[in-house]
């Protein structure tokens, strides 16, 4: 098991050098550094001397290296739109985008399982298809058009949450916090349900399909026929194997959610990563769109190493060294 | 015990086979149209989909207004509401934006848009999708690892961002200000960047399967050149999963396009996809003009449903697992 | 009579489907008396494994048991309530499937298994109920059961496994045990421990056993009585030497053809000309009438029913007396 942890770990390296690789060579060769920074009554030779400065002009290799000590140092290199290191504003940013994900991967985990377990047991009854065809608006409707829904809804309408915004915030050190203040929570809800539903109809799908296969199995067919009770039969052996793949999937979900965010932050005016990223698409800041790109895949990698982790603890079948028999 | 040989002449006589029914009943009696039929669901979607479509592409011909032209603009009209609505006006029946552009217009070119856009896009990713998985599963070894690491490396970003990132950089590299025409073509260009890698995979493994087989051996040994085994053997093998993955990619394509409209970096105003239209609509949600929102929404939101469900029942009704 | 375990009178098994109602198995009848062993043998389709399920009330939509009776004991199971039948199972009957690699749950112990049946169907505390597991464990054969308790389903070879299900199903002392093909995914060598095992087992507890196998050599080595099945009816049933050696029915003595033997000599294995109709198409009279070589009129009108021949009952026209005057 320590060789095939230690493979991912390797992959999981790789990985992170490719974007890397991609990264320095948006940061580099997109547009010029240097126009981003001066204007336009700069002088020739003023450039020619910035970009000596800047270390534009060393070998190629080097500024990768370089570039490459710097990423690994946090130093992400300076917005052309705020004149701020890169990585200050990304700071800044974090914490709302993690609250954020993790309530919506809260919602779509809780939500999704129920739904599905219960699509999976009752599957002639009138909940189940009502599910079934909220889960097809889920995955059909794009997140920004479901905000707008929930928005129209529940802000416009009835006016009892709020549209944009965190609300109130509490700083602990060097985080803020949402989960602290009435206001924050109830900021929390339209974009973690937002972000959350399209997670939330692929683990219910998931859920369900991968119980109604559960429940043909073998195994359950003799759990049956040994008597046992059918809450023993769904909620103890079917529903345990059911969860052992969903977990997989889930946990890989939770990567595209800090991803997917960037849509739902826009709609909602959520100060996070994502509405950073988004300004610096708009505005060109390729310093900021280089480092989203690395952190992005940096959280994506170790969510993945986690949850194979995770999957070994879980599934047993996983713990032996290949080949091993009794 | 007899080991009795048994003769032909001492078997009951064996029924004549009927005679093969021709293509068109076995089609018509055969289980796919008779499931498609009983199916409401795929029926209705059909319907609206086939609808949606065609008046999308009638649109030149029976929309009151083209959004696209300034000259038929009028700032006087902007801001009207529905026409069951008290300030509602006879031709803008489902009213106008802030620009006097007839929302029924504008929702009808922009269904066409995106159905062009999301269509192009999957053409676009099945393409490059399909040729690098070809030649990774044919060429195998290092052609072969390098592209599916690359796919494996984009598997761990969604599509959209992606998206985002092909759309930024072309825009560093080429200025903000592009023309329409060539603004679609770098939409289509970040969408199929963004989805080739499901039919690469897909291509590749099937090749990889019909590479071991005997005919591809006996192709090679007459002399025909890879390229040629791959596109006349191998890719006819192929189609049927790729179609069912396109199938899926359709609506992916178009909402992609949609949200890369509605952020801001997909089509403009002057020329708008549905997307655009709920960017601009968006604007004016809490001050009441909830039609310009709403309408290209549910026009977006309908299209996408309808395709979702009929992709739905061609994977299951195409499904080997569930005959 | 009063040592008769479970009686089987004219069950019928009919599937749903789209295209109208299809008849699994028809009319079926059969005894098992305490301590027997009923060796159900047929080709693949011939309705043996919906017969075990039957009784055992395992019969899932769109199947449902279409007319006859099913008595354990003299009490009628067949129309009990769910909860009622199952009480019955596990606890009076019991079943054992074919493979024992699908047959546990791959996610719990050995041991939790066989306790959370018996917790089920007995008062026994957790602990009693773990040392009783022990004690199953080692009956059925495994050794060091104490530490094997413990093991989870994929440490344990095929074999090891068999014995272990068999465990399960004897756990709550069943009064009837159906075996679905035990021995058919296990290496020959295993078979034999099997068998003799499973054959142990009853005369040790007196339990009655429907074994349902294609293999021939198995009900030779394990039963007492044999029912040969064919298109979903009893063709014939009687003791097992009498039906191996001087089988009545024509698809018997096709089926004893059939079987290669050291001391022949012919070039080409025996077969029986045709195959088994699918459910759909059944004949009208004796299912058998296409194939059989002494096939005359009355057969393809009239179903034959169990007319008894020696220690044998056969359902074939030709032994019926008023034919055999004619």
């Amino acid at each position: 098991m320590l060789a095939f942890l230690l493979r991912r770990v390797i992959q999981a390296a790789a990985v992170l050098a490719v974007v890397g690789l991609i990264a320095f060579a948006m940061f580099r060769f997109a547009g010029d550094p240097v126009n981003q920074i001066v204007g336009p009554d700069t002088t020739v030779a003023e450039r020619a001397q910035i970009r000596t400065d800047l270390g534009l002009d060393d070998p190629v290799l080097v500024q990768f290296v370089r570039y490459a000590g710097n990423v690994v140092r946090g130093q992400f290199g300076i917005s052309y739109q705020f004149r701020q290191p890169v990585s200050q504003l990304l700071a800044e940013r974090m914490p709302a985008t993690l609250e954020l994900a993790f309530c919506a991967t809260v919602f779509a985990l809780v939500v999704g399982i129920l739904m599905g377990v219960y699509c999976a047991l009752f599957r002639e009854s009138w909940l189940a298809g009502l599910f079934q065809a909220v889960s097809l608006i889920g995955i059909s409707l794009p997140t920004f058009l479901i905000g707008i829904l929930l928005i129209y809804l529940f802000s416009v309408t009835l006016g009892w949450l709020p549209s944009y915004g965190r609300g109130d915030t509490v700083r602990l050190g060097w985080w803020t916090t949402g989960f602290l203040t009435a206001s924050g929570l109830k900021a929390l809800i339209l974009p973690s349900v937002t972000l959350g539903l399209f997670q939330m109809t692929l683990i219910m799908r998931l859920v369900r399909a991968e119980m109604l296969e559960v429940l043909r199995t073998d195994y359950i067919r003799f759990a049956r026929a040994r008597g046992l009770t059918t809450r023993a039969v769904h909620l103890r052996h079917a529903l345990k194997n059911t969860l052992v793949p969903v977990i997989t999937i889930a946990g890989l979900q939770l990567g595209s959610v800090i991803a997917f965010s960037i849509i739902t932050e826009t709609v909602f005016q959520w100060p996070g990563m994502g509405l950073l990223f988004v300004q610096a698409v708009q505005n060109v800041d390729i310093p900021i769109m280089s480092a989203y790109l690395l952190l992005v895949a940096l959280i994506f990698v170790t969510i993945n190493l986690v949850v194979d982790i995770l999957y070994t603890v879980v599934d047993p079948r996983l713990r032996l060294p290949a080949g091993r028999a009794a | 015990m007899s080991g009795r040989d048994i003769d032909a002449g001492d078997a009951p006589p064996v029924p004549l086979p009927e005679a093969k029914p021709s293509r068109l009943a076995r089609w018509r009696d055969s289980d796919l149209l008779a499931n498609f039929l009983r199916s409401k669901t795929a029926v209705a979607a059909l319907v609206a989909t086939v609808l949606m479509v065609g008046l999308a592409f009638a649109s030149p011909w029976i929309a009151p207004q083209n959004p696209y032209d300034p000259a038929q603009l009028d700032l006087i009209n902007s801001n009207l509401p529905p026409i069951w609505q008290a300030d509602g006006q006879a031709p803008y029946y489902l009213g106008t934006d802030d620009q006097g552009r007839d929302v029924l217009s504008a929702v009808l070119y922009g269904l066409r848009l995106s159905l062009i856009v999301g269509v192009l896009g999957v053409v676009t990713s099945g393409i490059l999708g399909i040729a690098l998985g070809l030649i990774a599963g044919y060429a195998g070894g290092f052609l072969d690892t390098l592209i599916m690491r690359v796919a494996d490396v984009q598997l761990t970003f969604p599509a959209i961002l992606i998206a985002l990132v092909v759309d930024g950089v072309a825009k560093a590299s080429f200025g903000s200000a592009l023309d329409v025409g060539p603004l679609i073509g770098l939409i289509v260009v970040s969408i199929g960047l963004s989805f080739w890698v499901q039919y690469a995979r897909t291509v590749r493994s099937s090749v990889m399967v019909e590479k071991g087989k005997d005919y591809v051996q006996a192709a090679r040994l007459i002399g025909l050149s890879p390229p040629v085994i791959m596109i006349r053997h191998v890719l006819p093998n192929v189609t049927g999963p790729v179609f069912v993955i396109a199938t899926i990619n359709l609506a992916l394509a178009i909402i992609t396009e949609a949200t890369l409209s509605f952020l801001g970096t997909g089509l403009p105003e002057t020329m708008p996809s549905l997307g655009t239209l709920i960017r601009t609509g968006n604007r004016f949600l809490f001050s009441g003009e909830w039609w310009i929102v709403a309408f290209p929404g549910l026009a977006l939101a309908g299209l996408v449903i309808a395709i979702n469900l009929l992709g739905d029942w061609l994977r299951d009704a195409l499904n080997p697992k569930l005959q | 009579m009063s040592d008769t375990v479970l009686s089987v009178r004219d069950l019928t098994v009919a599937f749903d489907t789209r295209r109208g109602p299809l008849t699994a198995i028809d009319r079926v009848s059969f005894d098992i008396g305490r301590g027997e062993i009923l060796g159900v043998v047929g080709e693949s389709g011939a309705g043996k494994s919906v017969t075990g399920s039957a009784v055992i009330g395992l019969i899932d939509r769109p199947g449902r048991i279409a007319g006859g009776e099913v008595r354990l004991r003299g009490e009628r199971i067949d129309n009990l309530s769910p909860e009622a039948m199952r009480r019955v199972r596990g606890r009076r009957i019991g079943m054992i499937f074919q493979d024992p690699l699908t047959s546990l749950d791959p996610l719990f112990r050995v041991g939790d298994q066989i306790v959370e049946t018996l917790r089920t169907h007995t008062d026994l505390s957790a602990k009693a109920a773990r040392t009783r597991a022990i004690d199953l464990l080692a009956e059925v054969g495994i050794p060091a059961p104490e530490r094997r308790i413990d093991g989870y389903p994929h440490e344990f070879s095929g074999g090891m496994r068999q014995r272990v299900v068999i465990a399960l199903a004897l756990a709550a002392e069943p009064e009837l045990i159906i075996a679905d093909e035990p021995t058919t995914a296990l290496d020959v060598s295993v078979q034999a421990q099997i068998i003799t095992l499973l054959k142990r087992l009853c005369r040790e507890h007196g339990t009655a056993v429907m074994l349902v196998t294609h293999d021939m050599g198995v009900i030779a080595e394990a039963a007492d009585r044999v029912a040969v099945m064919y298109a979903g009816r009893v063709a014939e049933i009687g003791p097992v030497a009498s039906v191996i050696a001087r089988p009545h029915h024509p698809y018997a003595v096709g089926l004893m053809g059939a079987i290669p033997t050291l001391s022949q000599e012919a070039d080409r294995l025996s077969q029986i000309p045709g195959s088994m109709p699918r459910l759909t198409a059944i004949p009208k009279g004796c299912a058998f009438n296409p194939r059989c070589p002494k096939v005359f009129a009355r057969c393809r009108v009239e179903r034959p029913e169990p007319i008894p021949v020696d220690a044998s009952r056969v359902a074939c026209h030709l032994y019926d007396a008023a034919e055999r005057a004619a």
